[in-house]
C-alpha cells in the first residue's frame, strides 16, 4: 500500500543515520505530493536522531526544513500544480478547530503534527525531508518565490519562521529599534538577516570574538559584543529594545537582561533543557521580560518566506551530499558550520547504500 | 562632619526607627526640612505596613541604612502647601506612597513613569533629591513634593485605604500594562497576602474569573466567600494543579519567597502571562520549555507611575475597593512584624499613627 519512499533514517539513539526503504500514503484529495531537491539540517534533527528529548521513536527520518517540485496534486487542491516550486516546514497537520488553528498560529495546537516522529491522522508515523519524495496536506504547503535559490532557501522554512515570528508578534521589528541576536549558528545568522531588512540596528552577543568579522562585515550586523567582557557589556547595557536569543545551552540571562532598555524583551528561542537562573530584580524593577517563541504558524510562514523573496534573504548554507550526513551530524556537534548544512538530495541521495 | 539626624534638618521630627539588622523598632528623633515652595507637609493619620518594611529593617537585600523609619502607605492631612504648590490645599485628605523623588526631566518621567526614573528615590531608605536620607511614615509628619502627594478620594476610607499606595499600585499597574484587563478572562493569583487579596478584589473590579492559587487550604473560605474569588486553587495538590493546566490567561504571582515557576507557568494557556511581583532573596529557576513551546511570558513590576497611582486609587474608590486590614497602635509594631513575617495578619497591618504616636 502506499508509495515507494528511501531516505535516512536513525535506527536508534547512536543517532548514526542510513539508508532506509518506506512507503508514503498515496496522495489524498487534498495532498500535494514533491519530489525533494533540496533538505536543511536543522539542530531539532540532531536532538531528535539521538533522542535528547525522550520523544523520538525510531526509524526516524528527520527533515523539517524541505523544499522540492510538485509532482502530483490531489483532486480538491486549488493553490497549487505541478511543477510548482514548494517547502514543508516544521508541521504536517493540525486539528484546525482550536483557538490556536483558528488565528493562524497551528504551531500552538496541542494536536499539532510535526513533519517527523510524529503520529498522523492514518496512524502511520510521519517521515521526514531527508528523503526521496514527500507527500503533505495543502494546507501545511509554503510556496517558495521564484527568485530564490531553492537550496539556500530551504532552512527559512524553520530557522527563517523561528525568529520571523517573535520580531513581528513581539513588536520588535519597526525600523530604528535596536535588537540583540545571542549566538551565530543556525538561527542567529538568520535573524541577522531578517532584522537588517526590517530596518532595525543589529547587535551580535557572542561568546567568543572569532565572529565578529563575519558578523559585520558578511551578514551586516551593527555591533558586536563579546558576553564573557564585562567592560563590552558595561558599554553596552540598557541599548537594545529587544533581544532574539538563540543560545540552547545552559547560559546566564543577567547580563543579558542588563543590555535591553527598560521594558524590553528577552525572546528565548533557543530551548535549553535545564531551567535558568531568572534575576527578578531587572524584571520587577526595569519592567523587562523573558518570553518564548517556536516556530509559527502557516500564513506568517508564508508572508516570512515572501518577505526572504522579496529582500533576497537566504541562510549561509553548506551543502553536503547524503553520504556526508553523518559527518555533518558530528560537525553540527560542535557549531562547526557556517551556519546551516544542506543536504542536496536529489542529486546525491541513492536508494542503495 | 555629617550631621546627625536630629539636626540635619530644621525642624524636629519623631517617629520609629530600626536601628540594626535585629530588625527591632523604637523611638527615634529626627528632623525633617522646611515646607519649600513645591512642597506639602502632611500630617500622618495612617501607615500601612508593607512587607517591604519588614525586608528593610532586617537588611534582607543589603542596602539598608540605619537608622531606618519605614513607611509608604501613608494618609494624612496637608497641613501646609508651598507658593507653587496648585494640586493640593490646606486640610485636604492626602496620600504618600512608595516614591517621593524622580529627576523630572527625563524619558521615564515625562511619561509619568517616575518609577523608572533611574535617579528615583524611595519615601525611606534613600537619598531624597536634596541629598539627605528619606524617612517614611512610621513618623508624625513628612514633606513631599507635590509631584508625589496623592488626592485621597472621597469615599475611600484612610485606614483601610492606605495599603493601596503600595499593594494597590503593585498589582494594578501590571494589570493595566501587560493587558490583563479583559472582561471574562481568567486571571490567577498566586499567594494570598497583602498583594494577593487586593489582586482578587482589582481582578474582580475589571470582570475578570479570579482563581487564587495558595498552599495553604484554609484560605479558601476566605478567598471565596470574603474577597469573591471564583476558586480557590490548593498548589500543593498535584492532582487539582494537573486539572488546571493550561487554564488561565494571566497569573498574578505575589509570591516573596523562592518558589517553582514551572507549576505555575503550567496553568497558563498559550500566550498566558505570568507577573512576578515578589523580591526573593535569590534568582528564581525558570524553565525555558513551557516560555518556548506555549510562547508564554514571565515579567516583573514595581509599583507604578504617580498619574497612574492616582488612577487606581480612583478605580477602588468608584468600586469600593480597599485593604482588609488590622489596625495596630504604634508601640504594637514589633508584634506586628514578627507576626508579618510568618505572614499572621488578614491581610495588612495599618498603623494608626495620630493616635498612637508619641514622644515619649
Amino acid at each position: 500500500m502506499g508509495k515507494e519512499a528511501f531516505g535516512l533514517a536513525a535506527k536508534d539513539n547512536s543517532g548514526v543515520l542510513s539508508t532506509f526503504h518506506f512507503s508514503r500514503r498515496e496522495t489524498g484529495e487534498k495532498d500535494v505530493r514533491f519530489k525533494v531537491l533540496f533538505c536543511g539540517i536543522c539542530h531539532s534533527d540532531l536532538h531528535m536522531i539521538k533522542n535528547e528529548w525522550g520523544i523520538s521513536t525510531y526509524p526516524l527520518v528527520p527533515g523539517h526544513e524541505i523544499v522540492g517540485v510538485v509532482t502530483e496534486v490531489g483532486s480538491k487542491v486549488t493553490k497549487f500544480k505541478t511543477g510548482d516550486k514548494v517547502g514543508v516546514g516544521c508541521m504536517v497537520g493540525s486539528c484546525g478547530s482550536c483557538d490556536s488553528c483558528t488565528e493562524g498560529l497551528e504551531n500552538y495546537c496541542p494536536k499539532s503534527i510535526q513533519t517527523y516522529g510524529f503520529k498522523y491522522y492514518d496512524d502511520t508515523i510521519t517521515y521526514g525531508g531527508y528523503s526521496d519524495n514527500m507527500v503533505c496536506d495543502e494546507g501545511f504547503i509554503i510556496r517558495m518565490p521564484d527568485n530564490l535559490p531553492l537550496d539556500a532557501a530551504a532552512p527559512l522554512l524553520c530557522a527563517g519562521i523561528t525568529v520571523y515570528s517573535p520580531l513581528k508578534y513581539h513588536g520588535l521589528d519597526k525600523p530604528g529599534m535596536h535588537i540583540g541576536v545571542v549566538g551565530l549558528g543556525g538561527l542567529g545568522h538568520v535573524a541577522v538577516k531578517f532584522a537588517k531588512a526590517m530596518g532595525l540596528k543589529v547587535t551580535v552577543i557572542s561568546t567568543s570574538d572569532s565572529k565578529r568579522d563575519e558578523a559585520i562585515n558578511r551578514l551586516g550586523a551593527d555591533a558586536f559584543v563579546v558576553s564573557r567582557d564585562q567592560k563590552q557589556i558595561k558599554d553596552a547595557m540598557r541599548t537594545l529594545d529587544g533581544i532574539i536569543n538563540t543560545v540552547s545551552a545552559t547560559h546566564s540571562l543577567l547580563p543579558l537582561l542588563g543590555l535591553l532598555k527598560p521594558k524590553g524583551k528577552l525572546v528565548m528561542v533557543g530551548a535549553p533543557e535545564k531551567p535558568l537562573e531568572l534575576p527578578v530584580m531587572p524584571l520587577i524593577f526595569e519592567r523587562k521580560m523573558v518570553m518564548g517563541s517556536m516556530i509559527g504558524g502557516i500564513k506568517e510562514t508564508q508572508e516570512m518566506v515572501d518577505m526572504a523573496g522579496k529582500h533576497n534573504i537566504t541562510a549561509d548554507i553548506e551543502l553536503i551530499s547524503a553520504d556526508y550526513v553523518n559527518t555533518a551530524m558530528e560537525r553540527l556537534e560542535k557549531a562547526d558550520v557556517r551556519y546551516r548544512f544542506v543536504i542536496d538530495v536529489a542529486n546525491t541521495l541513492k536508494p542503495t547504500p | 562632619m555629617a550631621k546627625s539626624p536630629e539636626t540635619e534638618h530644621p525642624n524636629k521630627a519623631f517617629g520609629w526607627a530600626a536601628k540594626d539588622k535585629s530588625g527591632v523598632l523604637s523611638p527615634f528623633h529626627f528632623s525633617r526640612r522646611d515646607n519649600g515652595d513645591n512642597d506639602v507637609t502632611v500630617k500622618i493619620l495612617y501607615c500601612g505596613v508593607c512587607h517591604t518594611d519588614l525586608h528593610t529593617i532586617k537588611n534582607d537585600w543589603g542596602f539598608s541604612y540605619y537608622p531606618v523609619v519605614p513607611g509608604h502607605e501613608i494618609v494624612g492631612i496637608a497641613t501646609k502647601v508651598g507658593k507653587n504648590v496648585t494640586k493640593f490645599r490646606e486640610g485636604d485628605r492626602v496620600g504618600v506612597g512608595v516614591i517621593t523623588g524622580s529627576c523630572q526631566s527625563c524619558e521615564s518621567c515625562n511619561q509619568d513613569l517616575e518609577n523608572y526614573c533611574p535617579q528615583m528615590s524611595f519615601t525611606y531608605n534613600s537619598i531624597g533629591s536634596d541629598g539627605t536620607k528619606t524617612y517614611g511614615g512610621y513618623s508624625e509628619s513628612i514633606v513631599v513634593d507635590q509631584r508625589f502627594v496623592l488626592q485621597f478620594p472621597e469615599g475611600l476610607p484612610s485606614d483601610s485605604g492606605a495599603p493601596l499606595l503600595c499593594a494597590g499600585i503593585t498589582v494594578y499597574s501590571p494589570m493595566k500594562y501587560y493587558g490583563m484587563t479583559e472582561p471574562g478572562k481568567h486571571l490567577g493569583v498566586a499567594g494570598l497576602g497583602g498583594l494577593g487579596h487586593v489582586a482578587v478584589k482589582i481582578g474582580k473590579a475589571f470582570g475578570l474569573k479570579v482563581t487564587v492559587i495558595s498552599s495553604s487550604p484554609s484560605k479558601e473560605d476566605e478567598a471565596i466567600n470574603r474577597l469573591g474569588a471564583d476558586s480557590f486553587l490548593v498548589s500543593s495538590d498535584p492532582q487539582k494543579m494537573k486539572a488546571a493546566i493550561g487554564t488561565m490567561d494571566y497569573i498574578i504571582d505575589t509570591v516573596s519567597a523562592v518558589h517553582a515557576l514551572f507549576p505555575l507557568l503550567g496553568l497558563l494557556k498559550v500566550n498566558g502571562k505570568l507577573v512576578t511581583l515578589g523580591l526573593p532573596e535569590k534568582p528564581l529557576e525558570l524553565p525555558i520549555f513551557p516560555l518556548v513551546l506555549g510562547r508564554k511570558m514571565v515579567g516583573g513590576s514595581d509599583i507604578g507611575g504617580m498619574k497612574e497611582t492616582q488612577e487606581m486609587l480612583e478605580f477602588c474608590a468608584k468600586h469600593n475597593i480597599t485593604a482588609d486590614i488590622e489596625l495596630i497602635k504604634m508601640d504594637e509594631i514589633n508584634t506586628a512584624m514578627e507576626r508579618l513575617a510568618k505572614s499572621d495578619v488578614r491581610y495588612r497591618f495599618v498603623i494608626d499613627v495620630a493616635n498612637s504616636l508619641s514622644p515619649p
